[in-house]
């Protein structure tokens, strides 16, 4: 068996804002084609941690490597780095003055030079392959948020990344619709793309996940593969952090 | 919600809608009446008691004379015709100069610093100043220097200093507007790749255009009428016609006259600035809930 490729490699990550500590030396590697969910208390630098991957948060100190180059690394130019990642949001976070389709090919027109028609033939596809073919000429506050979330995937799938980063997309979701975006994430996974997700879903994570990582305080306290995490924990604080979820219903 | 013991309700439809939709002249006409009476009453006893007054011969004289008026009304008229054009040339300079102000206050590089510091300065100097006094400063000064490749005149000059003052107030409006947009909404752009500049004119300002409409609309009535400032640099607008008939005759029915005009202008615009905030109050009420 050949060993497994680092697709995202975080090396001692450190981020303060202002004077509070928000990651504390985070390492963690993200192989190719693996998917990692990260779990955590609110506060936990969970988001923080996604966002300094693709640089919508500058980190301090360390490094993060895709696919061996830092992301810092002038190679990347202005744009290589957002190509390379795609990033989903727990509030969809789509243009609410554009259609669906123009959502989905801003990116791909704008950034990377895509002609129109070409960038709308997979604008098309895409939304087909996600259940939204009829939605393409939609405004955003004409779907459901399962809706939204899925056209929020399309775009940030739109320029081909290695890399997808969500930040809990289901959480704003009523439950009847949290199955329909989970089913796409799936399918994804199943194609091989690598992934980074903070997630409360515990049934999807033990489901999905190839390791799951659990974050305290700015630090992975813990990372290992699903069953033997929720099963087993051997962190105190980590098995009270399971125990207050599966309370509340989660799993 | 109706279901087991209540099927047998639902094989016969549902019931007819509840009477009064649509407009019941008969329930209508008492209340209708009511108002109209009223607003008669108040305003005709308001109306009795004016023109009752021992001064109201004098008053009718000197501001609502008839003849004046119609001897009057060309000149104001076409007095008007240049506040309308003023008016719509520097609202125009205003909307563009105040949107370049408010983009480069927004770019948040580090190399814009200086910028984002002239445009600053600018706005407190422009809004803690008259625009009567600009108007003087402008519109007397400036021609009084004869620059060499510049217009002379103080329509010019005065326009110009329209421009500048009121830019500062509209400048405000629109980073309002860029303020209001959610923060998300640059996260997305950014993590798609989009420049600074990219992001504000496809992300961000199309969105804060349309959150600052009705603030606008409000600026618009108000520059309307501020035009007339113009008449004190000897434009000929509408309130310096009126003027001038009145200096040659002693009556003032003349800026009565100028005064209509302007409330012919200005009210429609006014109603339509309300219904504007009122259709957008809506439209954040459906955002929200
Ligand atoms: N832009 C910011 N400025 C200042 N502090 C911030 C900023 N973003 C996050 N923080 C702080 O950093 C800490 C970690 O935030 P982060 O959003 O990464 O947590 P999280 O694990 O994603 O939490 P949640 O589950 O609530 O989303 C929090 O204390 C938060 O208040
Ligand atoms: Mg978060």
């Amino acid at each position: 068996m050949t060993p497994p490729k680092p697709m995202i490699e975080i090396d001692e990550v450190t981020k303060y804002f202002g004077q509070k500590l928000v990651l504390d030396r985070v390492s963690l590697t993200v192989n190719r084609h693996e998917t990692i969910c990260l779990i955590g208390a609110s506060g936990s630098g969970k988001s923080t941690l996604l966002r300094c991957v693709n640089r919508l948060v500058e980190h301090d100190y360390g490094t993060i490597r895709l696919d061996g180059v830092p992301n810092t690394d002038p190679s990347f130019g202005k744009t290589g780095l957002q190509r390379r990642t795609g990033i989903v949001f727990q509030s969809y976070n789509l243009f609410p003055h554009m259609n669906v389709l123009d959502n989905i090919t801003l990116a791909p027109r704008r950034v990377h030079g895509v002609p129109r028609p070409e960038a709308e033939d997979r604008g098309r596809a895409i939304l087909a392959r996600f259940g939204m073919d009829g939605f393409a000429g939609s405004y955003p506050e004409q779907l459901s948020g399962g809706q939204q979330q899925r056209v929020a995937i399309a775009r940030a799938l739109m320029t081909r990344p290695d890399v997808l980063l969500l930040d809990e997309i289901t959480a704003a979701l009523d439950p009847e619709l949290v199955g329909e975006v989970l089913s796409i994430i799936r399918g994804l996974k199943d194609e091989g793309m690598t992934m980074m997700i903070v997630t409360h879903e515990m049934a999807f994570a033990r489901d999905c996940a190839d390791r799951v990582a659990f974050l305290a305080d700015g630090e992975i306290l813990e990372i290992d593969h699903p069953e033997r995490l929720f099963a087993n924990s051997a962190h105190d604080r980590t098995r009270r952090f399971l125990q207050r979820i599966t309370q509340g219903g989660r799993l | 919600m109706t279901d087991g013991p209540h099927d047998t309700d639902r094989r016969r439809g549902p019931p007819p809608p509840p009477p009064g939709r649509g407009f019941d002249w008969r329930a209508a006409a008492l209340p209708s009446a009511i108002s109209a009476a009223s607003i008669l009453i108040v305003f005709g006893a308001l109306a009795w008691a004016v023109t009752s007054a021992e001064q109201w011969p004098r008053i009718r004289l000197q501001f609502f004379n008839l003849d004046a008026m119609i001897a009057a009304f060309p000149r104001v008229l076409q007095g008007f015709w240049v506040n309308i054009q003023v008016w719509l040339t520097v609202l125009v300079c205003i909307l563009l100069w105040a949107l370049a102000l408010a983009i480069l206050r927004s770019l948040r590089a580090p190399w814009c610093a200086p910028f984002r510091l002239m445009v600053v300065i600018y706005i407190d100097l422009f809004r803690g100043v008259p625009v009567l006094l600009l108007v003087l400063l402008f519109g007397f000064g400036i021609p009084a220097l004869n620059l060499p490749g510049l217009p002379n005149s103080g329509l010019f000059w005065g326009g110009v200093a329209m421009v500048l003052s009121y830019a500062a107030y509209v400048a405000e409006i629109y980073r309002s507007g860029i303020d209001a947009v959610h923060e998300g909404q640059r996260a997305a752009a950014k993590s798609l790749g989009l420049t600074e500049w990219q992001t504000l004119r496809y992300a961000i300002l199309p969105q804060a255009l349309r959150n600052v409409v009705p603030a606008l609309m409000n600026i618009v009535v108000a520059l309307q009428k501020d035009v007339a400032l113009l008449s004190v640099i000897g434009v000929r607008d509408a309130v310096r016609e009126a003027q001038i008939y009145t200096a040659t005759t002693f009556n003032y029915s003349s800026l009565i006259v100028a005064a209509g005009l302007f409330l012919l202008a200005t009210i429609p615009m006014a109603r339509l600035a309300d219904y504007l905030t009122r259709r957008d109050r809506m439209r954040r009420l459906q955002m929200a809930g």
